[in-house]
């Protein structure tokens, strides 16, 4: 009797959980898997290999990193981020308030919805980038056009998710404000708004990254300044290096706003299921 | 506030074109204690939704205090078998709804709140989210959200029964001693026929014909009346009654 209870014991014992890998070592990996994809850019550029692909005319690192280097100390670098977190910035801002704001609306009423949404699916399929000819001819300044852009881009993901959100509501929150006593606004403001919030950061989430891809190309067509615009600018003056740090300057520019949206989500959404670990 | 009645006259309830009972006649006597039991899908949740207001009758009447019901009101509150409490608010603040709603200010609403849930016995809980509270806990919290609007019936939809026995009898008693305190209506649904002897004043079991059983519970139930709800509620529904 004892033996057949210690059997499964002695089964488990053979058989350890596989040991997880020290969080430092996983680091070291990680940080090696970078090193390496610099070494092979490193002598792809330094043997100028032609193995289809031709990176004898591709900048190597050490030509990027010094070019790097001199551009961090210019003002004109600095000027170009400034210009492009500032278009970023707005573009976005007004298509959080804007499509939060409509999506609540054509999600909890009738007429909002009969208004608006025709005029809504007929424009969303249209990628924002293709709206810059238009933009150039609506808007008196370049800049206004630009920002334009960058508002569509990020303005549709928003929308839809925050429409998608307050559909997908379970109705036993505004119930139960209902039968304490609350009208519509109050189930808006305690119920709607809050509820939504994890809904609404997926689609910010997305439209921060559809809004730097408009923004960088529409710098690239119509800009005077910005990221976008000296990346393009590197290009047609042969200057490779520059294209690369302009590339590399939208990288870090794009995570570190996705980082700043995705934070604050994880901030206004502490009270999710499952948040405790984090 | 006096305590409501309520009352259903030949009222048809259901959603959409589906009604789930039809012609239903019920009289809910100001202040007594209401156990409403009978088969799953015989309508005693549409039934309290139709009390509460957040449903319309598509015929006949349902009333509170002699006045058709057309909407919610503070004055008839819900407890509902699923979490209700609103996730992003900590039991506090969860009590504090219906007082924010009825234009108390901060202050006053603050301690009052904090007052319900120590009635409840959550005096140390009230910082805590619901995803931090366990399953009694939050009926409680419900319970002292229900309570703090000071209403005039408490519509209780299977409130219990989601919860382990001991909780569960816990939960009875303290539900027994909050209303000694603050008098209310109360229609209770459940499935359970030891729960509804114990809390109910009069017990009604429902059926697909309406009414199936109605009697008033003396004092001290004895097997006579276990045995008629038991076999009003039917042999076909046997495996629901505990």
């Amino acid at each position: 009797m004892t033996l057949a209870l210690d059997e499964p014991r002695a089964a488990a014992q053979e058989r350890p959980a596989p040991k997880p890998r020290k969080r430092g070592s996983r680091r070291l990996v990680r940080a090696a898997a970078l090193v390496a994809a610099l070494a092979l850019w490193h002598l792809l550029t330094a043997a100028n290999a032609r193995l289809g692909l031709r990176f004898d005319r591709l900048p190597g690192p050490e030509d990027v990193a010094r070019e790097f280097g001199r551009q961090l100390q210019t003002g004109q670098y600095w000027q170009d981020v400034a210009q492009s977190l500032v278009r970023i910035v707005s573009g976005f801002a007004l298509a959080a308030a804007l499509g939060v704001a409509l999506g609540v609306a054509v999600a909890r009423s009738r007429w909002a919805d009969d208004l608006l949404s025709p005029l809504l699916e007929v424009v969303r399929p249209i990628p924002a980038i293709a709206l810059v000819p238009v933009a150039i001819l609506l808007f008196p300044k370049n800049e206004q056009g630009i920002v334009f852009i960058t508002f569509v881009a990020a303005f549709f993901p928003i929308l839809v998710s925050t429409r998608h959100a307050v559909r997908a509501l379970p109705t036993v929150w505004a119930d139960a404000v209902r039968t304490l006593g609350g009208g519509r606004a109050r189930v808006l403001l305690s119920v709607v708004l809050p509820g939504i919030l994890p809904g609404v950061f997926g689609g910010l989430s997305v439209g921060m990254g559809v809004a730097w891809i408009c923004v960088v190309s529409a710098e690239m067509i119509s800009g005077d300044f910005g990221v976008g615009y000296r990346t393009w600018q590197a290009y047609t003056i042969v200057d490779y290096p520059g294209v690369l740090v302009g590339m590399i300057t939208i990288g870090v520019l794009g995570r570190v706003t996705s980082g700043a949206v995705e934070l604050a989500g994880r901030r206004v959404t502490r009270w999710l299921p499952g948040e405790e670990e984090r | 506030m006096s305590p409501l009645s309520l009352r259903a006259e030949r009222a048809t309830l259901g959603y959409g074109d589906h009604a789930v009972c039809t012609g239903l006649d019920l009289d809910v006597r100001a202040g007594e204690f209401l156990v409403v039991a009978g088969p799953s899908g015989c309508g005693k949740s549409t039934l309290l939704r139709a009390f509460a207001g957040l449903l319309r009758p598509s015929g006949g009447a349902v009333t509170a205090g002699g006045e058709t019901i057309t909407g919610p009101s503070p004055d008839r509150a819900l407890v509902f078998q699923d979490d209700a409490l609103l996730p992003w608010r900590s039991a506090r603040r969860n009590v504090e709804l219906p007082l924010a709603i009825r234009g108390v200010p901060r202050n006053a609403r603050r301690a009052e709140a904090a007052e319900w849930l120590a009635r409840v016995g959550l005096a140390d809980a009230v910082r805590r989210l619901p995803r931090q509270l366990s399953g009694g806990m939050r009926q409680r919290v419900q319970l002292a959200r229900a309570l703090a609007g000071r209403p005039r019936a408490l519509l209780m939809d299977e409130p219990f029964g989601a919860l382990d026995a001991q909780t569960r009898a816990a939960m009875q008693r303290l539900l027994l001693d909050v209303l000694a305190d603050a008098p209310a209506t109360v229609v209770f649904v459940t499935h359970d026929v030891d729960e509804a002897l114990l809390l109910g004043d009069r017990v009604v079991v429902l059926g697909r014909r309406g009414v199936a059983l109605d009697a008033d519970v003396p004092a001290a139930p004895d097997d006579t009346l276990r045995a008629r709800v038991l076999a009003a509620l039917g042999a076909r529904t046997g495996e629901e009654v505990r």
